[in-house]
């Protein structure tokens, strides 16, 4: 699958990465549903790329992805100053605390857990992408 | 007929002959080369023949003329004890020579603690107990020369009175006593000179006396038939013939000459002090008894010869004598003579040095030790004064034999004087029989057992014969002493009804063995008592011989003292580290591997060093020097240190032992307890993947009836394509739970297995069946090719068709579509089942082909993101249950290294009638998983 074709300049663009197809389909139903411009990755060298060719307002991360893992990726992000403005919201089936943790301290924005809740992660999408991210 | 000067020369001229041979034999023996002579079983056959004495050469005959058959209990014990009691013999033999035993007296007093009290008292016994004996000796042969020289009238003869006869042949043969056994010291060296000439008397008084029986039965009468004949017509000799005159004492006489064979000196002396060879004991065995037999046979014709021929006032004692002198027969006369002369000459000589012996050893030497050591120890040579106790004893015993025989002897037969020395000697035998198979008696025990027996054989033997030649007040014989009924020596405490012999010998054996038991029981042993006990009682056993070799190897051989010293060492730190330290040793010095080491005092040292790891260097020091000087003496500190060793190193090898099991245990709690955290993490681990991944079907199954639920106007298409998704998710899900429980089923190990015989085909069909399906569908090819000879295999069937369908779905998934093939291939493989499925998929990496039988682990194929979403998803599980099933076949599976195009997975199962593992690789081994739900 390519990249879906802006449908307004303005519109945000989010960066789902997951490997496992199902769940790709439906987030990607889910933001174009929402609005946004979506592009799709299957695992961390794919998300990087992506980043690197267009960086987008939001990253869907998955944390169990081949190649390079949601934390590599999460790490790559925030280590490269031209990417500040990028948002990531990890998606993960490993609900323990410690992962939570992890993601969050290697400069994540937020966290939501598998399975999850469509509305909830449409709403916590809508809601970390209305306001400016602070930096650092 | 013969005049006195022929008789008196022939028998000095005999009594010489025979030192020349004793001198002769002694000289072959210090020059080695008459080993054959000397050291003989033959010869020493013959000389364990002097216990065939006067005795038995004019005595048996006195007997047999008053009481027939009567004589023979004093032949059947030693006969018994030589036939049926060799076992006796050879372990008295084997501890003499062990212990360099010089006498009887050494032997008892030896064996309870090296006691000198005990020797002392064995040898006061032994003297005054053999004195009647030795005075039968001399009465026999004063009467043998009275009854040939007075025949005669001889000038000489009448001078002589019989007491001064009697007195001129106890000076006589106290002069050859003397010349014979008193040239050497060392008291275990052998007579060997001594041992010739005794044997030679055995051969001398045995031709003679068969000479006179010859002569008796053939030329007096016609034969042994002829003989009986006529004495069984005789009223006199009729009763002699049959039993009923030689019924009585047999079972006393029997039990006394049995242990008189042990127990009297002059026998312990020959047959155990002379021996050279032990292996000569065999030879005995049988050549004794059988001289008894021979010298026997003649007995009752010489006898019953003298009752019909002789008139009846002519002693019966003498018939031997008397009947060649009736028949003016001088040349047999002689013969006799000269060989009653042997018979007498032999028991005195050595039964006198065996004395003599015993009194200077361990009568007078330890007095003169005790009370005036430092003179003693003042002179360097003591050979002289000991040699000089010895002659002094030697004419002392037979002084009192004498003195006896002037007393008491005229009112005795020869037989009834013997039987008091035997009643005397058999107070030795409890405390020779329990030093040999019983470790409990001890010295004190010994000595009140000794003591007791020796006071009543005085009171009931020896002194009612003195009193009964009125040289003691004979009313104590009639009325007890201090004129009690209960004290009559005769009938002592009541007892009444017994001949004088069985009756002494009842009591003073109730009161020796007795008297022996009760001390012995409440007594308590001494280490050296202890010590002793076990030398002699396990005097055969392998430790006790090998303690022995102590005594015996002297430093004088250079092999010898080598042997000992690696047997030394080899007893306290073991055979190999000894043998490699000696061996390393002699390569220092040059030798040729395997060579043992030559004698050196560098030696001495590495085997103190060695043995001092064992038991300290004070202890070592003594061991070695006793082991290289062979000193007797040092043997009790090194079986003490031996023992008191071994305790401590028994000891702290326990504790040891103890602490090395403490630390295993502790070693192997901590290892549980690693293994019980490992398994805790392990679980946890797994539990976080299996909810991961059940999170996963999950997720979409959510999201998807989520957005359908909010989006009621979707075009139907899209909505039969997520219900789908749905569908297939549901599905996933179930299989994903369905195979982790199988996986916790199969390691908790409670999948019940249904192994036999399984066709091949048959499962490789039925999952081809079940997968055609998906086959038809995405177009791929599936063939299959099985070995005609290939034989059942030992499976559960369910199971192994769930490995198969499996691997070929797996292979069917990563297929290219359409233009896909699958092939199921079989063959046999040594023991083993071969099954292969191939496909023309993109391959496995190297790199994963290990992880891929991982739980959860998945090879995503590169066009599953596109595939049909109606498609298998994988659980990850398939490949890791598959290998479980297949271990616990027997058999293994992994991935082909031909990954050039597709993949190959194969598997093996063992064939019906064989033991499985039939590869020599190893199974994979799967990790440990604790079952869910524990």
């Amino acid at each position: 699958m390519t990249l879906a074709p802006a449908e307004n300049a303005a519109a945000k663009s989010v960066l789902v990465v997951d490997d496992e197809p199902n769940i790709m389909l439906s987030l990607q139903y889910l933001m174009k549903q929402a609005g946004y411009q979506v592009r799709l990755a299957r695992d961390g060298e794919e998300a990087l790329a992506a980043v690197e060719a267009s960086p987008p307002d939001l990253v869907l991360l998955d944390i169990n992805i081949p190649k390079r893992n949601g934390y590599e990726v999460c790490q790559a992000i925030r280590a490269d100053d031209r990417f500040k403005g990028v948002r990531i919201l990890m998606l993960t089936a490993k609900g323990r605390e410690v992962e939570i943790e992890k993601g969050l301290a290697l400069g994540a924005d937020g966290y939501e857990t598998k399975p999850f809740s469509t509305r909830a992660l449409a709403a916590r999408v809508k809601e970390m992408l209305g306001k400016e991210r602070a930096a650092g | 007929m013969l005049s006195s000067s022929i008789i008196l020369l022939t028998s000095l001229g005999y009594l010489m002959a025979l030192f020349a041979l004793a001198y002769y034999g002694d000289r072959k023996a210090r020059d080695g080369t008459g080993t054959h002579l000397v050291s003989n079983p033959y010869v020493y056959s013959l000389s364990i023949a002097v216990y065939c004495t006067s005795w038995t050469y004019y005595g048996s005959v006195g007997r047999a003329a008053v009481s027939g058959f009567g004589f023979l209990p004093i032949y059947l014990g030693p006969t018994i004890v030589f036939t049926l009691g060799w076992f006796l013999l050879r372990k008295i033999l084997r501890i003499c020579k062990a212990q360099r035993i010089t006498s009887i007296a050494d032997f008892i007093g030896s064996r309870y603690g090296k006691s000198q009290a005990i020797g002392s008292l064995v040898t006061v016994i032994a003297v005054v107990g053999i004195v009647p004996y030795i005075a039968l000796q001399l009465k026999a042969v004063s009467m043998s020369f009275g009854v040939v020289l007075r025949q005669d009238q001889d000038v000489l003869a009448t001078a002589i009175t019989a007491d001064s006869m009697a007195f001129i042949v106890t000076l006589v043969l106290a002069v050859f006593t003397v010349l014979f056994g008193t040239r050497h010291i060392e008291a275990t060296e052998h007579h060997a000179g001594l041992v010739v000439a005794i044997a030679a008397e055995s051969l001398v008084k045995l031709i003679a006396f068969l000479a006179v029986g010859a002569f008796v039965t053939f030329a007096l009468y016609d034969g042994f038939a002829d003989l009986f004949a006529k004495a069984a017509a005789n009223a006199t000799t009729a009763p002699l013939v049959g039993m009923e005159k030689s019924a009585g004492n047999w079972v006393t006489l029997t039990l006394l000459s049995m242990t008189a064979i042990i127990c009297l000196p002059r026998q312990f002396h020959v047959t155990f002090v002379e021996n050279t060879n032990e292996t000569h004991l065999n030879r005995a065995l049988w050549l004794f008894p059988l001289y008894l037999f021979i010298i026997n046979i003649f007995v009752l014709p010489i006898a019953l010869g003298g009752v019909m021929w002789l008139p009846k006032d002519i002693d019966a004692d003498t018939y031997v004598l008397a009947l060649p002198l009736a028949e003016h027969n001088a040349a047999l006369t002689l013969v006799v003579l000269v060989g009653g002369l042997s018979a007498a000459a032999a028991m005195v000589i050595v039964e006198t040095i065996a004395l003599s012996t015993m009194v200077c050893n361990d009568l007078i030497m330890p007095a003169l030790l005790r009370f005036s050591s430092a003179r003693l120890t003042g002179s360097r040579d003591l050979t002289s004064l000991l040699l000089n106790i010895r002659r002094i004893a030697i004419v002392g015993i037979l002084l009192l034999g004498y003195f006896y025989l002037a007393v008491v002897g005229n009112t005795y037969h020869l037989v009834t004087i013997g039987l008091v020395s035997f009643c005397a000697a058999a107070q030795l035998a409890p405390a020779l029989l329990f030093a040999l198979y019983w470790r409990g008696g001890t010295r004190r025990a010994v000595i009140t057992g000794l003591t007791l027996g020796f006071t009543v054989w005085l009171y009931t033997l020896l002194l009612p014969s003195f009193a009964r030649s009125g040289f003691l007040p004979d009313s104590f014989i009639k009325e007890g002493l201090f004129g009690l009924a209960l004290l009559k020596p005769y009938a002592l405490f009541g007892l009444e009804g017994l001949d004088n012999i069985s009756h002494s010998l009842f009591w003073s054996m109730m009161f020796n063995v007795g008297g022996f038991l009760a001390v012995a029981m409440t007594d308590r042993q001494s280490r050296i008592e202890r010590i002793q006990a076990t030398l002699f009682v396990e005097a055969f056993s392998a430790q006790t011989s090998a303690a022995g070799s102590d005594i015996v190897l002297s430093g004088d051989d250079g092999r010898a003292s080598v042997q000992a010293l690696l047997e030394l060492a080899t007893r306290y730190v073991g055979g190999d580290r000894a043998t490699d330290a000696f061996n390393a040793y002699a390569q220092r010095q040059g030798l040729a591997a395997g060579q043992p080491p030559e004698w050196d005092s560098g030696l001495m040292r590495l085997t103190e060093r060695l043995v001092a790891g064992s038991i300290g260097a004070a202890s070592a020091r003594v061991a070695v020097a006793s082991a290289v000087k062979g000193e007797r003496v040092q043997l009790d500190e090194i079986m003490q240190i031996l023992d008191e060793t071994q305790h401590v190193l028994e000891y702290s090898r326990q504790l040891e032992e103890k602490s090395q099991a403490l630390e295993v245990a502790s070693r192997n709690l901590e290892a549980a307890n690693r293994q019980l955290l490992e398994a805790d993490r392990l679980k946890d681990e797994f539990m976080s993947t299996v909810s991961h991944e059940l999170r996963t079907p999950l997720t979409s199954i959510r999201s998807f009836s989520e957005i359908l639920q909010d989006d009621p106007d979707m075009p139907a298409e899209q909505r039969s394509a997520f219900l789908g998704i749905i569908v297939s998710e549901s599905e996933r899900l179930t299989r994903l739970i369905n195979q982790v429980l199988d996986l916790a089923k199969i390691e908790a190990g409670r999948m019940q297995w249904h192994i036999r015989d399984v066709e091949v085909e048959h499962v490789v069909r039925d999952a081809a069946a079940s997968l055609a399906p998906i086959f038809e569908r995405d177009g791929v090819e599936m063939e299959i090719r099985i070995d005609d000879s290939l034989g059942p295999v030992r499976a559960d069937a369910d199971r192994l068709i769930q490995v198969i369908i499996n691997l070929v779905s797996n292979a069917e998934k990563f297929c290219p579509k359409p233009g896909g093939k699958v092939a199921i291939v079989a063959r046999r493989d040594g023991d083993m089942a071969r099954l292969s499925v191939i496909d023309n998929g993109p391959g496995i990496p190297e790199a994963e082909r290990e992880a891929i039988f991982d739980k959860f682990y998945q090879v995503r194929a590169n066009n599953q993101l596109d595939a049909n979403p109606l498609g298998m998803a994988g659980t990850g599980l398939g490949l890791a249950i598959s290998e479980r099933i297949v271990v616990q076949f027997g058999g293994r599976i992994w991935v082909e290294a031909t990954s050039s195009a597709g993949s190959t997975f194969t598997f093996t199962v063992p064939l019906s009638g064989t033991t499985g593992l039939g590869t020599d690789e190893k199974p994979r081994t799967a990790a440990a998983i604790p079952a869910l739900g524990e």
